[in-house]
C-alpha cells in the first residue's frame, strides 16, 4: 500500500493539485487582509504604525477580547452562541476588586473567584442549552442580563483596585529584548507587553491544540457541521455541546480577571458591547455561525484586523468615535459578503446561483433549476 | 369547558397566557393596589386614566410594536434582527430632523413619519437583501447595522441631540384631548389589528410559514423565498418607524446613544416568551405581544417592588430563566410521563381496592 501510493505521488506529468478546505482558504483571506492593511498604513501613515510599541499595544489593550472570542469560536464551531460573555467579564472585574479591597482578599484567590464565576456561568448555561434543549440565545441573554445586574447588586459605584499585591501584578511588564523606538532624546525604549498578553497567547494555543488534535476539538467540527450524521457516529452530542459552552464560560472568567489587569477597575460598564466585538472578531477570522467551520488562529487575526482598522481611522484624522463603529461596521460587511461569496461559489459552481432569478441571464443553469 | 382547558394547554398561547397569569397572581398576592385605576386630570386640562395597568401597557407599546415585526422575521428568516434598536435610532432622527426643518402641522408630522418609513424600509431592505439573497444568517446579517446605526443616527442630526415640541406631537406620545387612553396604547391596537387582517386575508401569513418551515419545498410550491424574507424585513423597518416616532413624540427629543437602548433583546425575548421558536416557522402575533407586556408588567413589578433600576435585569433574568426551562420540551416530557406514572399508579390503586 506504502509503496503503491509513493508510486502515486511520482507519477511524471499528472500533478493532483488538493483543493484547500473552506477553513484554511477563509483563515488565509483574514492573514492576508490583516498583513496588506498593516503595510499600507506603515507606508501611508507611517509614524506610529512604525513604531512596534504600537503593534504591541493592540494586543496589550485587547488581551480580554482575544480570550473572550477563542471562547465564542468554539461555541460557534458547535453551531452555538454565547453573548453573556461580556457581561460575565464585567461582573469578574467588579467582583474581583470588590473581594480584593473590601475583604481583604489574596490575589490566588481572586484569581480563583474569576474562575469559579465563569465556570458557574459555563455549568449553568450549558446543562440549560445541551440537556434541556433551550435556545442558546435566550439562556445567554439571560445569562448576559443576570450578569450586568450582579455587577450593579455587587457595587453601584465604579471602584480602582488598590490591593498591593494586586497592583504589583497590573504594573509589572515583559520587556521584550532587541525590539523598541527611540525617544524624543535618542534614548532607546524597549518594547513591553502587560502579563495579560501572555495568558491570551496561551489561551489561543491551548484552544488550537484542543480544536486541533483531541477528541473533543473534532467532536465540535461534527456536531457543528450536521449534529444528526454526528450523533450517528456515536458522539454524544449533548455532552459535547455542554462542554463547549462550559469552556466558553471558563474563558469569559479568564478574559475578565484579564480585563482588570489592564484596567485595575470594576466597572458596570467595563466590557460593553465586547459579546459584539467578539462575534465579529470570530466572524471576520472565518467561523460560521452555522458551525463546522471557523479556527482560533483566525479569530486572533480578526480581533487584530478589527483593532487595526480603529487605529488606521484615528491615524487618518477621523477623530469623532462614530467613524470608528462605522468602518467596523463595513469592514464587517465586506467579510461577511465576501465569505458568503467564497463558500457560495465553492460549493455550489459560481456566483451566478446566489442571485435572484431575475437577475440571471437567459439560458444560464442556476440551482433551483437543477432541483 | 374541559375540552376548551385541554385545548387551551396544548396551543402554543400557553406559555405565554401561563407566564402572565403568574405575574398576575404574584401581584395580587404582593398588594392588590397595584392594580387600581384612577381618573385625575392631567397638566393639559384632560380627563385621562392612570395607574399600574395603563403605564404597563403604555410603556410596552413600542416594545409591542417591535416584537410583531420581530416574529414576521423571526418567522420566515429563522433568524432574529439584531439592528432593531439602531434602526428606531435612525428613524427617529430622520423624524425629529424632517419636524425640524418645517413649522410642524398634522400634514408635516405625517409627510415626517412617511420619511423615517421610507429610511427605515430601505435599512430593513439592506437587512433583507443580506439575508435572503446572500443567504447570511440574520443575526450576522444585522450586526453590520446594530455598530454602524447608531453612529449614522448621529450623524443625520449633526451630533446634537435636539428636542421638537408641539402639542400636536403629545397628541401622539401621550393624550389625544377627550380620550382618556393613552394614544400608544391606540396605535398598538390598531397596528396589530392591520398586521393580523392582512396576514388573515392574504396569502402573507400562510407563505411566510411556508418559508420558515422548509424552504426548499416552499419554492418546489412556487413562493418566492427570497422575495418573502426581503418582504418581512420590510414590514419590520415599518415597524420599526413606528416605534421610533411613538418614542420621539412621548419624550420629545431624540438621544440617538439611548432611544431604546437594548429593545433589540427585548423585541426577541418577548418573541421566544410568546410560545414561537425561534429556528422559524410557526408563529403567533398575540403571543409575542402579550410577552412584551410581560415583560414590561415584569419590570414595573420590579419597580413597585423598590428594587433599583440598575439591578431589575438580575431579577427579569430569573424570571426569564424560569418561564423558558417550564416551557421546554425536555421538561415537559418529562412532566407529562411524571403524570402518567402517578395517574397509572392511581388506577391500579383503585383497581386494587374495587376488586378487595
Amino acid at each position: 500500500m506504502i509503496r503503491k501510493r509513493g508510486l502515486n505521488n511520482e507519477t511524471p506529468g499528472i500533478k493532483k493539485k488538493e483543493p484547500i478546505s473552506s477553513i484554511s482558504l477563509l483563515l488565509t483571506i483574514t492573514i492576508s487582509t490583516f498583513v496588506a492593511m498593516y503595510v499600507i498604513a506603515m507606508i501611508v501613515w507611517g509614524g506610529g504604525f512604525l513604531n512596534p510599541q504600537q503593534f504591541l499595544d493592540i494586543f496589550n489593550n485587547n488581551a480580554f477580547l482575544i480570550v473572550l472570542a477563542c471562547g465564542l469560536t468554539v461555541v460557534m464551531i458547535a453551531a452555538g452562541i454565547d453573548i453573556s460573555v461580556g457581561g460575565i467579564t464585567a461582573l469578574v472585574t467588579m467582583a474581583c476588586v470588590v473581594y480584593l479591597d473590601d475583604k481583604g482578599g489574596s490575589v490566588i484567590g481572586s484569581m480563583a473567584m474569576a474562575l469559579g464565576i465563569g465556570l458557574a456561568f459555563g455549568l449553568f448555561q450549558g446543562f440549560l442549552i445541551a440537556y434541556l434543549d433551550i435556545q442558546p440565545f435566550i439562556v445567554t441573554l439571560a445569562g448576559m442580563f443576570f450578569a450586568k445586574g450582579m455587577t450593579t447588586i455587587v457595587s453601584v459605584a465604579p471602584r480602582t483596585a488598590t490591593n498591593e499585591a494586586f497592583m504589583a501584578i497590573k504594573n509589572f511588564r515583559i520587556v521584550i529584548p532587541g525590539i523598541g523606538s527611540y525617544g524624543k532624546a535618542g534614548n532607546f525604549i524597549p518594547a513591553r507587553i502587560e502579563p495579560g498578553v501572555i495568558v491570551a497567547l496561551v489561551v489561543v494555543a491551548a484552544i488550537f491544540v484542543v480544536l486541533k488534535w483531541t477528541r473533543f476539538g473534532r467532536n465540535l467540527y461534527a456536531v457543528g457541521g450536521n449534529h444528526q450524521s454526528a450523533r450517528m457516529l456515536g458522539i454524544n452530542v449533548k455532552r459535547t455541546k455542554f462542554f463547549s459552552y462550559l469552556l466558553c464560560g471558563l474563558l469569559a472568567g479568564i478574559g475578565g480577571y484579564v480585563y482588570l489587569l489592564h484596567t485595575g477597575a470594576g466597572n458596570a460598564s467595563n466590557a460593553t458591547a465586547a459579546e459584539m466585538q467578539a462575534i465579529a472578531s470570530a466572524i471576520i477570522g472565518g467561523s460560521l455561525l452555522t458551525g463546522g467551520v471557523g479556527s482560533v488562529i483566525g479569530t486572533l487575526f480578526g480581533v487584530l484586523s478589527l483593532k487595526t482598522i480603529s487605529n488606521i481611522v484615528i491615524a487618518s484624522g477621523l477623530r469623532e468615535p462614530y467613524w470608528q463603529s462605522i468602518t467596523t461596521g463595513l469592514m464587517l460587511c465586506f467579510f461577511i459578503l465576501l465569505q458568503s461569496v467564497i463558500l457560495a461559489v465553492r460549493e455550489k459552481g459560481g456566483i451566478i446561483t446566489m442571485l435572484p432569478r431575475w437577475l440571471i441571464p437567459k439560458g444560464r443553469k442556476t440551482a433551483d433549476n437543477e432541483q | 369547558m374541559i375540552q376548551f382547558f385541554k385545548k387551551l394547554v396544548k396551543s402554543q398561547l400557553a406559555i405565554p397566557l401561563f407566564a402572565l397569569l403568574l405575574v398576575i397572581v404574584f401581584n395580587v398576592i404582593r398588594d392588590i393596589g397595584f392594580f387600581s385605576l384612577n381618573i385625575t386630570t392631567n397638566n393639559d386640562g384632560n380627563i385621562v386614566l392612570t395607574g399600574n395597568i395603563i403605564s404597563i401597557l403604555n410603556g410596552a407599546s413600542e416594545l409591542a410594536i417591535l416584537a410583531i415585526g420581530m416574529t414576521l422575521v423571526t418567522a420566515a428568516a429563522r433568524g432574529q434582527d439584531i439592528s432593531v434598536g439602531a434602526a428606531t435610532a435612525i428613524a427617529g432622527s430622520v423624524f425629529v430632523r424632517v419636524l425640524r426643518e418645517n413649522e410642524i402641522t398634522m400634514v408635516v408630522i405625517l409627510f415626517a413619519f412617511l420619511a423615517a418609513c421610507l429610511v427605515a424600509i430601505l435599512f430593513g431592505a439592506f437587512n433583507g437583501t443580506l439575508v435572503s439573497v446572500f443567504k447570511i444568517q440574520a443575526m450576522i446579517a444585522s450586526l453590520i447595522l446594530f455598530t454602524a446605526g447608531r453612529p449614522i443616527a448621529y450623524w443625520i442630526n449633526g451630533g446634537a441631540t435636539p428636542t421638537v415640541e408641539s402639542p400636536l406631537l403629545g397628541y401622539i406620545g401621550s393624550f389625544i384631548p377627550g380620550i382618556p387612553i393613552p394614544t400608544p396604547i391606540i396605535i398598538v391596537v390598531v397596528f396589530g389589528t392591520i398586521v393580523s387582517l392582512v396576514l388573515k386575508f392574504t396569502n402573507l401569513g400562510l407563505y411566510t410559514q411556508a418559508v420558515g418551515i422548509n424552504e426548499k419545498s416552499a419554492r418546489l410550491n412556487g413562493i418566492n423565498a427570497v422575495l418573502m424574507k426581503l418582504l418581512t424585513f420590510m414590514i419590520l423597518g415599518v415597524c420599526v418607524a413606528i416605534a421610533g416616532c411613538i418614542n420621539v413624540s412621548r419624550i420629545g427629543l431624540i438621544n440617538h446613544e439611548t432611544i431604546l437602548l437594548d429593545i433589540e433583546m427585548d423585541a426577541i425575548l418577548a418573541v421566544a416568551i410568546g410560545g414561537n421558536a425561534l429556528s422559524g416557522g410557526k408563529f403567533s402575533l398575540i403571543g409575542s405581544v402579550i410577552g412584551a407586556y410581560i415583560i414590561q408588567a415584569l419590570t414595573i413589578t420590579l419597580y413597585a417592588m423598590k428594587v433599583a433600576s440598575t439591578d431589575v435585569k438580575a431579577f427579569k433574568a430569573i424570571v426569564i430563566i424560569a418561564i423558558v426551562v417550564i416551557g421546554s420540551p425536555t421538561v415537559k416530557k418529562f412532566a407529562v410521563q411524571l403524570r402518567d406514572k402517578l395517574f397509572k399508579r392511581r388506577k391500579k390503586m383503585t383497581e386494587i381496592t374495587e376488586n378487595l
